[in-house]
């Protein structure tokens, strides 16, 4: 055992031995110890730098409330992870942690400069200092503030842990394995309801767990012997499941609730075997018992941030728990009650304790054992100043005035090696507020408590503001019967009987013979900001506590400001003299503590991220060498590279083939809707700018849809198939959205109509043959077939056979060339596609993607929705006002066609571009100016698809121009980086004007 | 995250639906006879309420229905749901 391991506890197995490093040194501990409690058994108090005065920081608590014990564990492995609070990491053989935000080691650290310049970093001092002049900000400002900011590393490689998701319903969800929950759970789960009981801790119990004072009895046990049973008889309840080492992260409305449960982090690294590290439960209960527990206040007086100042029930932990005694010659010192607990249990193992105490008297139980032992109490007096740089040496003490506003009489020093404080408690309120619960404020022991109206859940114990072990049981008891409707408990008749507080005393910033401006009284352990900061603040006018936290900094660190909300509003209070529960608080927002990204993401990673899309086609693109584009959530060929061809050889070679002899491409990713029913064609007026009633059975029609406000939203060709029967094509990244805009309209606006839509995107594959050997192919595949222009006319479809399989071929074109589309019942995709090739073959047929579709389609002016229009374009604006029907009354958007803002002049408008340079090409989304001298230079629109047609063997390009229209034959530029490209407005159909190509 | 009873499915999770804003704004009959400001009003003005909202919802992954639905804005309480074309309860 070290010098520090004075005690022999239950929970800590001595006989085995871990060894870990701290900072690269080997150190041991045993097994059962936090890292906290291990560090602390060899002496260890100082394990970081605070972030902005770069103070020398020890371990302050003993949990999730940690603001200065955080380090980084696994350093310079895929497993890293910085920001661990030192207080929950569970030790395990060869565990190595390391200190942060200290350089170049944690004793001698060249920041803690900013200690010794912290005059000069007020609050605000980053908002302040880093404004002016502008020019600085880039080169110097943003560089140092880099570079001294941020806590810990982040980790450079893939994350290689498993993370999980999992849901679950229950009855009663418990939050909180201390007293309180262990008795709402045993209430719940006896009365037949599905329960679980959670808990962060790995062992339930809370801190009753380790309470051996003998003033706390339950049924003639002490309290922690009592619980101890209480915990083995939960274990054989059927309908309990009670998770261990899993917080709650957060606690939504209608009681959905996030849970992380730590499954393997306890584990050495080599134990872990490649299983689940941590799992999120996401949890629906019926009811919901908040039994968080309260979290110690620290107190608020100069220089209370030196190693070795730890809260005090964090030492009754450490000593009663873990078996540490944090020194060997204590003060403690307190405002409360609780305290006393520590200070006996410290006596009681032969170790030095001193009390100080702000009160002049307390009459209880615990504190005349105190003074019947003989510790030695100092009454009204207060703490004014600490020593010791690296670890606490000593204090200075002096008496409190009769209102405890000042300090008065002489300094007395006292020697210690370590300091608890206890500025009594706070309840943890977070999970009632973040379910939407608000709060009441006490003023008798100045805490916020739960004001209770949801019938769903409620609060029990120490976080319902129930701090005495009595009234912790019994009100736990009733309320719960009542939450759950039940009349009868095993706890109805047990007896409890405890220490009871009389005497209360609360000063939120302790007075001092030194001016305040130059004290360190830290209320954010964290992130530095002392009470000297929230006044200022307050003295520059900030008022809202929301504004305060934020101009501070204060409650914004890692810690959520668990240990330093309240002291600020108590400080806001006291100094702008209005009454605390006015004020309101500061918003807790989920995660209660943080959350590894792995947890949130779940199996949601890598291929696992969002659904893949291929065709029935895909594993021949593969075959053939296609490099891929992801759109939506299709896999689409992109262009087929032969031997080493680049992207742009790949589409001249595919783009030229096409036009010359054949080309094929694989469009069944474009939306497909079956729409059959009786108004079929009036829908189909109503939802198109064109006219539908009158085109023909067997007919193919190019429609153009609009939102409501008259934007473009989508286009594609529509068959009629029968009477009532047509088959849509979408875009196909819009298929979903406009299956469901159309759906909404049928369901809620045109409800007489008798339409009934079938997504069919999946159910056919499309090869679609263009060029103008595309016939001849045709004639190929099909011998039997009249492909003659009178028997089978462009826009025109035709049920087919090939190998005995039915199919669909549209003559249909997407490219401006005589083309041809094949739809066959996806499995038979790839035979078809595989045909078309064997037939093509004799006319060199070359498969083409999407770039090259692009650039086809660009050469002809035809827009790419997505692309050339963004959801600001107008049919007019594209200049397609011939497919803007005049004689329908109405269709979707055409009111919004000529309201006051669509008919401006003025509005960006699709003009063709050609560079002076032929072979110059723009990049897309370049912007276009027409004037270069004057500035501020006035952007008149960009360019939106932009390409080298081998067919016209010249640089061409598609654009929004303000006024375009009117702009033909204009010279404009397009500012890049390092030029001006001197650019031409041209019309935007470059190629076959006159449409020949489609009959060729 | 709160649980919506849907008219033809019963209770399922939100993150099954979608909503669709402000319920019974009517799409005019005859649009071209409206002014540009009576058009705008229809088009782009939504009440936004904190408080209790009258709203459209759709079971996007599941029934694919729509629906209506009142909602307090201000504490996710469901009031109602009720199916498209059914007069709107009185809360
Ligand atoms: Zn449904």
């Amino acid at each position: 055992m070290t010098k520090y391991r004075i005690n022999k506890t239950r929970f800590i197995d001595q006989t085995k031995t871990v060894s870990f490093t701290f900072d690269s040194k080997e150190y041991h501990g045993f097994e059962g110890d936090t890292l906290a409690s291990a560090l602390l058994s060899n002496g260890i108090h100082l394990v970081g730098r605070s972030f902005k005065y770069h103070r020398p920081r020890g371990i302050m608590s003993c949990g999730s409330e940690e603001p200065n014990a955080i380090c980084q564990i696994n350093d310079n492995t895929d497993f890293t992870e910085p920001n661990v609070r030192i207080t929950e990491i569970e030790l395990y053989e060869g565990l190595k942690a390391s200190s942060q935000n200290c350089w170049p080691n944690l004793n001698f650290d060249i920041g803690g400069i900013n200690n010794l310049i912290s005059p000069f970093i007020p609050a605000g001092f980053y908002y302040k200092t880093f404004m002016w002049p502008k020019s600085f900000w880039k080169k110097i400002y943003e560089p140092l503030i880099r570079l001294s900011a941020g806590l810990g590393k982040s980790p450079t490689q893939p994350d290689p842990d498993i993370y999980d998701h999992k849901h679950e319903h229950c009855d009663v969800l418990v939050i909180g394995g201390g007293i309180s929950g262990i008795i709402s759970a045993k209430i719940a789960a006896k009365n037949n309801l599905k329960t679980i009981l959670i808990d962060d801790k790995k062992i339930l119990g809370g801190s009753t767990i380790y309470q051996n004072n003998k003033n706390f009895i339950i049924d003639n046990q002490k309290s922690n012997e009592w619980l101890m049973n209480e915990i083995s008889e939960l274990e054989r309840l059927d309908n309990l499941i009670i998770k261990t080492r899993t917080s709650l992260a957060a606690f939504h409305s209608y009681n959905y609730l996030l849970a992380k449960e730590n499954i393997s982090d306890h584990l050495p690294l080599d134990k872990k075997n490649g299983g689940i590290r941590q799992r999120l439960w996401k949890i629906r209960a019926d009811k919901v018992i908040v039994a968080a527990g309260a979290i110690e206040r620290p107190l608020i007086f100069n220089n209370n941030d030196r190693p070795g100042i730890i809260l005090a029930n964090s030492v009754k932990k450490y000593l009663d728990f873990y078996g540490v005694s944090s020194g060997l010659n204590n003060i403690i010192f307190t405002n409360n009650d609780s305290a006393y607990e520590t200070a006996v249990s410290l006596f009681e193992k032969g170790i030095s304790v001193k009390i100080i105490d702000i009160r002049k008297k307390s009459s209880s139980n615990i504190v005349k054992d105190a003074e019947d032992l003989g510790i030695e109490i100092y009454w009204n007096s207060t703490v004014v100043n600490t020593f010791g740089y690296k670890k606490i040496k000593s204090i200075e003490i002096m008496n409190l005035s009769e209102d405890g506003s000042n300090v008065t009489g002489n300094k007395h020093k006292i020697q210690c090696d370590c300091l608890s404080i206890s500025g009594g408690w706070t309840p943890m309120v977070h999970m009632h507020t973040q379910s939407g619960g608000k709060l009441d404020f006490r003023e008798i022991d100045q805490v916020f408590v739960p004001s209770e109206k949801s019938e769903n859940h409620i609060n029990v114990g120490s976080c319902n503001g129930d701090f005495e072990l009595e009234e912790i049981v019994k009100n736990t008891n009733n309320k719960v019967k009542k939450f759950l409707n039940i009349n009868e408990s095993v706890f109805d008749k047990i007896s409890v009987s405890c220490s009871k507080e009389l005497e209360k005393k609360n000063i939120w910033l302790l007075p001092n013979t030194i001016s305040e401006g130059k004290t360190k009284s830290f209320i954010d352990f964290q992130n530095d900001s002392t009470a000297k900061d929230i006044k200022l603040a307050l003295r520059e006018g900030f008022k809202s506590i929301e504004h305060v936290k934020r101009y501070t900094t204060t409650g914004m660190a890692t810690d959520q400001g668990k240990l330093s909300n309240m002291h600020a509003l108590g400080i806001i209070a006291d100094t702008a003299g209005v009454k605390m529960g006015t004020l309101g608080t500061t918003t807790f927002r989920p995660p209660f503590t943080p959350l590894t990204f792995g947890a949130i993401v779940g199996r949601s990673v890598g291929k696992f991220f969002d659904v893949l899309r291929k065709t029935s086609i895909h594993e021949w693109h593969v075959q053939n060498n296609a490099k891929f584009e992801n759109v939506g959530q299709w896999k689409r060929p992109w262009y087929y590279p032969i031997n080493n061809e680049n992207l742009h050889d790949a589409v001249q070679r595919e783009s030229k083939t096409a036009r010359d002899s054949a080309g094929i491409l694989d469009a069944s990713t474009l939306g497909k809707i079956d729409i059959q029913g009786s108004d079929a064609s009036e829908f189909l007026n109503r939802v198109y700018t064109n006219a539908w009633s009158k085109l023909g059975i067997g007919k193919c029609r190019y429609g153009l849809m609009l939102n409501e406000d008259g934007m473009v939203y989508d286009d594609g060709v529509t068959t009629r198939l029968d009477e009532n029967h047509y088959l849509m094509t979408t875009t196909t990244g819009g298929a979903a959205n406009v299956l469901s805009k159309l759906e909404d309209y049928l369901q809620t606006e045109w409800r007489e109509l008798d339409v009934y839509l079938t997504s069919v995107t999946d159910h056919y594959s499309t090869a679609s043959i263009c060029g103008p050997n595309s016939k001849k192919i045709l004639k190929k595949l099909f011998p039997n077939k009249d492909f003659s222009d009178e028997a089978f006319p462009h826009m025109s479809y035709q049920d087919a056979i090939i190998d005995k399989i039915e199919c669909r071929i549209m003559r249909i074109s997407f490219t401006g060339e005589l083309s041809y589309e094949i739809n066959i019942e996806s499995k038979y995709g790839r035979s078809l596609w595989e045909n078309c090739i064997k037939a093509g073959e004799e006319y060199k047929i070359t498969p083409y993607g999407t770039e090259t579709m692009h650039l086809l389609r660009a050469e002809k002016g035809f827009i790419i929705v997505g692309q050339d229009t963004d959801g600001t374009m107008t049919p007019i604006d594209l200049q397609m006002d011939w497919i803007v029907s005049k004689k329908k009354y109405d269709f979707i958007g055409k009111r919004s066609l000529y309201r006051s803002d669509t008919i401006k002049e003025d509005r960006k408008q699709l003009v063709g571009l050609l560079t002076d340079d032929p072979n110059e090409i723009l990049e897309e989304g370049a912007q276009i100016v027409s004037e270069l001298d004057k500035k501020p230079v006035k952007m008149i629109g960009h360019v939106t698809s932009s390409y080298f047609s081998p067919n016209l063997n010249k640089s061409i390009a598609l654009a929004v121009v303000k006024g375009g229209k009117k702009m033909k034959g204009q010279k404009l530029f397009v500012p890049m980086e390092n030029k001006n490209i001197n650019v031409t407005v041209s019309d935007f159909i470059f190629l076959d004007k006159e449409n020949k190509r489609i009959n060729a | 995250m709160f649980v919506i009873n849907c008219p033809y499915c019963g209770e399922r999770d939100q993150s099954e639906f979608s909503c669709g804003g402000e319920a019974h704004i009517v799409r005019p009959k005859q649009p071209t006879e409206l002014s540009d400001d009576e058009w705008a009003e229809y088009l782009f003005m939504r009440k936004n309420i904190k408080g209790v909202q009258f709203e459209r919802w759709n079971h996007a992954h599941g029934c694919r229905k729509w629906f209506n639905m009142v909602r307090d804005t201000s504490n996710d309480k469901i009031h109602a749901v009720y199916k498209m074309g059914e007069k709107p309860p009185v809360i």
